[in-house]
């Protein structure tokens, strides 16, 4: 994990090179906080949307299936019911006394009595031929049935109970018909028809309301009720029937409309017949459709809030780290540019002091002999010996104004605090180059505040970072250019002093290495120290130095030097 | 004191440089003794005490400021200027402390020597005084 995870974002030694490290990983830092945050969430709220969704299809389904279950039995009994009183009339009676037509009335109209729902009665003799016959269609005696399919059928199973059908009358209805055999031999059909209207009020004592449909169906997909969604008694279904054996079973399908239903059925024992109950999914699922809503908004809000607060954080983490960066990175260079510093420095005080000695034995010989020159004056060649020793001794003090200027590099030069007035050294120095702004017309300008306070500081090396960045500025600056000297009070504790020039300005890659020893743009004509003596002296001098620099536009050295004398 | 009555002891390991100097010291008419390393010196001190003593800091074998600690122990009397290559440095502020009258960088300004000198003089008369 730690491994995959320092891969994930990288080498920061490496990266942080790049500019554009921090975006990468910003980007890095982001992608991998979401993912923590949000996997967990994202899991846990699809299980969750699963589960809730399982648990309202198992709760609509188990009331649906218990619904038809119990439907289905009523039915059952309905027809049991009705089955038996047929079978029990046609074995108490004989076929003789079921011939008689006042007979039969007599009996219906007891059976009427007893149970709902028979419209009508009548006896079939084994050839098909209606005997007699009890009910409001009296043209149906003499009527032929052995074509119908149900004569078929109860000669074939003894008992039938029939789809629904419109028959010789043209109305919907159910027949019920019992064979039975008497002990002669002689075989004999009893037959009641049952008004399917039963068949409804079984089906509205449901309960299904406004949106549901419930209906019976024979296997072959006719309707053997009226459906509210699929048409009316006797119309085919025109979506198949799923799989339905004895047993309420419910599946989810899509009909023939394109809705979703929640479909439970079972099969009617003893018929061709099944109990169907349907419930369109959208309709059952409105609450969990509004609660999906109310959770999917709350999702992508809290989504869209942890996106946020990642990035913020992120971005904040990031800042800080740059900070850091710069700082920490600011600091090894400040460390770098002290450890050449000191290099140099001592390597400028070995030199000084080697070349020192023999200095001052060059010093000492050339003295001697003026001395000796001034004890013979005499002598024909005086003038001339004079000349080339005031030239020797001229050279010893130019090598040690350079051995004395490489050891105040080295920090080896005492620094002696006086409380000056800098503006008045300000201008002690502009006069040193006066001459050669004059003879290059260039223009020295000064803003010198005039209540500037006197400070603590050293006269001779202050004056010789003024010269030096005087010195860079008139370099820097073509003929005619600008140069401009101003001072002021920055606030309690410092004083300003900055030089403006319109030179050549510096780039980048310069003002990086400006302050290195031995870096110089002047080439032959520069040491490459005066700048960074210029920065050790500001730095003792307890100030600061800030340079702007533009390229073709100029630059600006600004020193701030403390009011007060800093310790150390 | 008149300049010809000083008793000046010059200390240093470049014999050309301190032969040169004491020999301009003689031409303007100051006394001078020379020896070219700290011990030496020790010994030219417990012999003849000058009044004061030009001394080296950087020398091999006894160094400049070992042999000014000895001489302000044994000899506190003599007044001692030292001489240094390298400025005003540590051992210049460390010399001073341990008793040196002042220190002067090479190459030296024979004027401002003969000016210590006298000063030096002068500060030891005011001392015994």
């Amino acid at each position: 994990m730690k491994k995959t995870l320092s891969t994930f974002l990288g080498d920061a030694r490496t990266e942080i090179s790049s500019p554009v490290c921090y975006q990468v990983l910003r980007r890095k830092i982001v992608a991998l906080m979401a993912i923590v945050s949000l996997l967990p969430l994202l899991s846990l709220a699809g299980i969750n949307y699963y589960e809730h969704q399982s648990a309202m299809t198992a709760e609509i389904q188990a009331p649906l299936r218990a619904l038809v279950g119990k439907a289905k039995h009523s039915f059952e009994l309905f027809l049991a019911e009705r089955t038996s009183a047929v079978s029990f009339i046609a074995s108490a009676y004989s076929f003789d006394e079921l011939s008689d037509g006042a007979n039969l009335k007599r009996i219906f109209q007891v059976m009427r009595r007893e149970f709902t729902g028979f419209v009508d009665l009548g006896l079939i003799d084994s050839t098909g031929r209606q005997i007699s016959y009890a009910g409001p269609y009296n043209e149906l005696i003499g009527r032929n049935y052995s074509e119908q399919e149900w004569f078929h059928q109860v000669q074939f199973k003894g008992t039938y109970v029939s789809d629904v059908f419109m028959g010789f009358r043209k109305f919907p209805h159910v027949v019920i018909a019992v064979r039975h055999t008497s002990e002669s031999g002689k075989s004999w059909v009893l037959r009641a028809t049952l008004d399917t209207m039963h068949f409804d009020r079984i089906i509205a004592a449901m309960g299904l309301g406004a949106d549901g449909d419930a209906f019976l169906v024979s296997r072959n997909g006719i309707l053997q009720t009226d459906s509210r969604r699929y048409g009316q008694v006797l119309d085919t279904l025109d979506f198949p029937l799923p799989p339905t054996n004895f047993e309420a079973n419910v599946q989810t399908i899509q009909d023939s409309q394109g809705d979703t239903i929640f479909i439970a059925s079972a099969l009617i024992t003893d018929t061709e017949f099944a109990l169907v109950d349907v419930k369109v999914k959208p309709t059952v699922f409105n609450t969990w459709y509004t609660v999906r809503a109310d959770l999917l908004f709350i999702f992508v809000t809290g989504v869209a809030l942890i996106f946020l607060a990642v990035y913020r954080v992120t971005s904040l983490l990031i800042v800080r780290l740059q900070e850091s960066d710069a700082q920490r990175l600011g600091a090894i260079h400040q460390m770098e540019h002290s450890q050449k510093l000191s290099s140099i420095g001592r390597l400028a005080a070995g030199v000084a002091h080697e070349i020192n000695n023999p200095l001052a034995i060059i010093n000492e010989k050339a003295g001697l002999m003026r001395d000796i020159l001034n004890l013979q004056p005499e002598c024909s060649f005086s003038d001339k010996f004079a000349k080339q020793i005031e030239a020797i001794q001229r050279s010893v003090d130019r090598c040690r104004g350079i051995t004395h200027r490489m050891l105040g590099f080295a920090k080896r030069m005492d620094v002696k605090i006086e409380i000056l007035d800098l503006n008045a050294i300000l201008l002690e120095t502009l006069g040193f180059l006066e001459r050669e702004a004059q003879y290059r017309n260039v223009t020295l300008e000064t803003e010198l505040a005039q209540d500037l306070p006197r400070i603590p500081t050293d006269h001779g090396q202050i004056q010789q970072v003024f010269l030096n960045i005087l010195n860079n500025a008139l370099a820097a600056v073509p003929d005619g250019g600008h140069i401009v000297l101003r001072s002021w009070s920055e606030n309690d504790q410092i004083v300003g002093i900055s030089i403006a020039d319109d030179g050549c300005g510096m780039s980048e890659e310069t003002c990086k290495h400006m302050f290195e020893p031995f870096y110089t743009t002047k080439k032959e004509k520069g040491t490459g120290l005066g700048m960074s003596i210029t920065y050790g002296i500001v730095k003792r001098l307890g100030g600061e130095l800030q340079v702007q620099s533009k390229l073709n536009e100029g630059t600006t050295v600004t020193i701030l030097l403390p009011k007060k004398l800093v310790e150390g | 004191m008149e300049m010809r009555d000083w008793n000046i002891l010059l200390v240093d390991d470049e014999v050309e440089f301190i032969s040169t100097l004491a020999e301009r010291l003689e031409l303007r008419g100051i006394p001078n003794r020379v020896v070219y390393d700290g011990e030496s010196a020790l010994k030219a001190v417990a012999e003849n005490e000058p009044q004061v003593m030009v001394l080296d800091v950087m020398m091999p074998g006894l160094k400049g400021l070992d042999v000014l600690q000895r001489i302000k122990v044994e000899h506190p009397a003599v007044q001692v200027i030292l001489l240094t290559g390298q400025g005003k440095t540590r051992d210049g502020i460390d010399g001073m402390r341990l008793g040196a009258f002042a220190y002067l960088m090479k190459p030296l300004d024979l004027e401002e020597l003969i000016r210590t000198l006298a000063e030096a003089m002068q500060a030891r008369s005011g001392e015994q005084s």
